[in-house]
């Protein structure tokens, strides 16, 4: 470890405010590029399930109503 | 390859290599506005404008940094070892900025050839080392010079 | 051989592959990620002349880097899509917009973060940084000219266009520093001859590096697996899929 505590570590000599922001930033960005293909996806795929359903039991009542 | 898709190869090819030829010429056109800065050597040839906003980079000169007492006024030069053009400047100077190192000053160029700077940028170079090593360089390299110069090969 | 490009252009064989490379590479990428950004954050020595604000470089390089790998990427999909007419490229050159527009995204704000303490300035218009806005805008342009297009196919067809119109800004990005006079340092990494930078430094910056590519890898992925799934949506695999 270079620094000698964790707070030298924060101010990284007065260059601190720069390289954490730079690596926060990253980090925010990184994890949306992550998050929002899982995200978008899960609610692609439960659309897409709630329409297969809807249709079922819309095909199953056609059914249903023509039997009687 | 199928005739159709040697033809679409054809085209892609076409457009990969006219679109580099355009912004090749384009660049062409405008190489002297793509540089950000001049340097010294072309200052001394005149080809900067004078009296227009230009920036001029370079190293500055080892011993030609002169700092005012009682003020942020400073000059130095730049050069890029064939000419050199001095630079003055009122304001704070970037953190890196030091002699040896290089440095791109943007300002206006007067009939004396001294440019009046307005900003003043520290340029960095490759080189990345931890504090340590660049001791240890600093060393070895008093140390070569110390050696050839006893032997009387200085290069 | 064939087969493999065969089943690189089925979907459902796609979908299935990459979801088992994923479920290794991504924790793998997070974790490599990390150990490089505490690497180059707490276990470097700082540099001689720019002190602590050259730890920056552990994420600013490897952005730019991958940036520009990226549009590689995006730009031979798009010749694949255009030439063969394969769909799984058409798919793979959408999906790479949105990755390297944040990896470019990453590379210039921490260049100007990086910069202000460095040069004294956050901004200035040298070529290599100019050109570098330039690839963030072919990016977002490409983002931005796919969803313009009602008919998904002619969209594939002029992002592919505009794609390879664009790969000629790459090369123009890689040299700019030694082309012109910028304020931009040349390249500190060199594959012929040594790296100007310490090997107690260049250990972790390959390792970012790596992890960049790797997390590049990843979003892509991710990115075309929901562009499968958005677009397959009407096939029987798919119902399958999500039914069960």
């Amino acid at each position: 470890m270079y620094f000698d505590s964790l707070h030298a570590a924060l101010a990284m000599e007065g260059h601190g405010p720069f390289v954490w922001a730079a690596y926060a930033i990253t980090a925010v960005v990184l994890l949306t590029l992550l998050l929002s293909p899982v995200l978008r996806s899960r609610r692609l795929r439960r659309d897409l399930a709630g329409e297969i359903r809807r249709r079922e039991t819309a095909a199953g009542e056609g059914r249903h109503a023509s039997g009687t | 390859m199928h005739p159709v898709r040697k033809q679409r190869l054809i085209i892609v090819l076409c457009v990969v290599l006219f679109s580099s030829a355009a912004v090749g010429l384009m660049a062409y056109a405008l190489r002297g506005n793509i540089n950000l800065f001049f340097p010294p050597a072309e200052v001394a040839a005149g080809k900067a404008p004078v009296g227009q906003p230009i920036r001029v980079g370079g190293m500055v000169v080892e011993g030609s940094v002169q700092r005012s007492e009682d003020s942020l006024h400073v000059r130095f030069e730049v050069t890029d070892y064939q000419a050199r053009v001095p630079i003055v400047y009122e304001g704070i100077l970037p953190d890196l900025f030091g002699e040896g190192q290089g440095a791109v000053a943007a300002g206006v160029l007067d009939d004396q050839g001294v440019l009046q700077a307005t900003e003043v940028l520290a340029k960095h170079d490759e080189n990345y080392m931890p504090p340590e090593v660049a001791e240890a360089l600093e060393k070895s390299k008093a140390q070569m010079k110390g050696a050839n110069m006893t032997k009387g090969q200085g290069e | 051989m064939w087969s493999f490009f065969h089943k690189l252009g089925s979907p459902p064989w796609l979908y299935r592959i990459s979801g088992s490379i994923l479920r290794w590479l991504l924790p793998l990428t997070l974790i490599a990620l990390c150990a490089g950004a505490v690497w180059g954050l707490f276990y470097t020595a700082p540099d001689f002349r720019q002190g602590n604000s050259y730890r920056i470089i552990y994420i600013h390089v490897p952005a730019a880097v991958v940036a520009l790998a990226g549009y590689y990427v995006m730009a031979i999909a798009g010749a694949v899509s255009l030439i063969w007419k394969m769909k799984m490229a058409d798919v793979a050159m959408k999906a790479c917009a949105p990755v390297g527009a944040a990896l470019t995204f990453i590379a210039l704000v921490t260049g100007a973060i990086w910069g202000k303490p460095t040069w004294g300035t956050w901004w200035v218009w040298d070529a290599r940084i100019t050109s570098m806005l330039i690839l963030l805008f072919l990016y977002l342009g490409v983002i931005a000219l796919y969803e313009a297009f009602d008919n998904k196919e002619a969209a594939g067809k002029a992002c592919a266009v505009l794609t390879l119109v664009g790969t000629v800004n790459i090369p123009i990005i890689y040299k700019s520093v030694d082309w012109w006079y910028s304020l931009h340092q040349p390249a500190s990494i060199k594959f012929t001859g040594e790296s100007s930078i310490d090997p107690s430094m260049l250990y972790p910056l390959l390792l970012m590096i790596g992890s960049f590519y790797a997390l590049f890898t990843c979003a892509l992925l991710m990115n075309m697996r929901l562009e499968i799934l958005r677009r397959e949506s009407r096939t029987g695999w798919v119902r399958k899929l999500v039914g069960a």
